[in-house]
């Protein structure tokens, strides 16, 4: 189809200069990505395990959470891969609820002088730090004994 | 195609009064997911253990399964609306993005449908044959 070549296009990540409110506003949009992939995915994998029973719940627990003491070394790396994913998604999580709460604040006209805006970006990603770390200890101390 | 009207230069070009619900509703849905998410994360906290039992015995409860199920009608739409927007920015060529915008909708429409009827199923019957 015919296309202006000069038409407007969305400005692309590198016409920035690094701060926290563009940070805030690009961070949203890759944890979103992740969230809506690797998130979704694996929490359905889990209804999926639940409702199948027994025998699938003891599959997904062998490979995302801990094989147990018998694990090969392909569920051990399984398993590792999957904390990792785990917790790319948990903070991606909080990152994604605390700048979404911003962006409806925003929404409804209020923190867009220039102070309150970068404080508030600055409050998104230290809360959603603080968060993720939270529940990283809780799930290290509760459930897999490290 | 459509270059000696008004009409004819604008169509198919974007929005005409839809892009404003389209904005509403990710705003709508993402209050639905900052409602659910919440009820799903405390509800998670408060389980003694994640062994089969427990969550088997969770999951089936009304009181799980119907936020659980809004939850994940609530996400998919803000994953459909939120990721329809990314791909709109990023590719510029209109095969590639009406193919990508199809592929986008098997795949929330299909994992959004196969999570429901897991949760639904997993309530109506429990584990078969248990």
């Amino acid at each position: 189809m015919a296309q202006n070549p000069a038409r407007p296009l969305s400005p692309h990540l590198q016409v920035y200069k690094w701060g926290p409110h563009m940070a805030a506003s690009i961070f949203h949009r890759a944890t979103g990505f992740v969230l809506a992939t690797a998130g979704m995915l694996t929490l359905v994998w889990w209804l999926y395990a639940i409702a199948q029973g027994p025998e699938a719940y003891a599959t997904f627990q062998s490979y995302a959470v801990s094989a147990g003491k018998e694990a090969t070394g392909w569920q051990t790396a399984s398993n590792w891969f999957f904390r990792l994913v785990a917790l790319g998604v948990v903070w991606s999580f909080f990152q994604h609820f605390f700048s979404g709460l911003r962006h409806l604040f925003m929404d409804m006209g209020a923190g867009f002088e220039l102070n309150a805006n970068r404080t508030g970006a600055m409050i998104v990603f230290i809360a959603a730090a603080t968060a993720t770390g939270l529940v990283a200890l809780l799930v290290a101390s509760r459930f897999l004994g490290i | 195609m459509g270059n000696g009207t008004d009409i004819g230069r604008v169509r198919g070009l974007g929005s005409a009064k839809s892009g404003s619900k389209h904005w509403i509703d990710q705003r709508l849905s993402a209050i639905g997911n900052l409602l659910l998410t919440s009820w799903l994360v405390v509800s998670l906290l408060r389980l003694p253990n994640f062994e089969y039992d427990t969550v088997a015995t969770w999951l089936a409860m009304p009181s799980v399964a119907v936020p659980m199920i809004l939850m994940l009608i609530s996400i998919f739409t803000h994953v459909r609306l939120g990721l329809q927007v990314l791909i709109e920015d990023y590719a510029h060529d209109d095969g590639n993005k009406l193919v990508l915008l199809a592929l986008l909708n098997f795949y929330v429409i299909g994992t959004a449908a196969f999570g429901i009827f897991m949760v639904a199923k997993h309530g109506f019957v429990g584990v078969a044959g248990a």
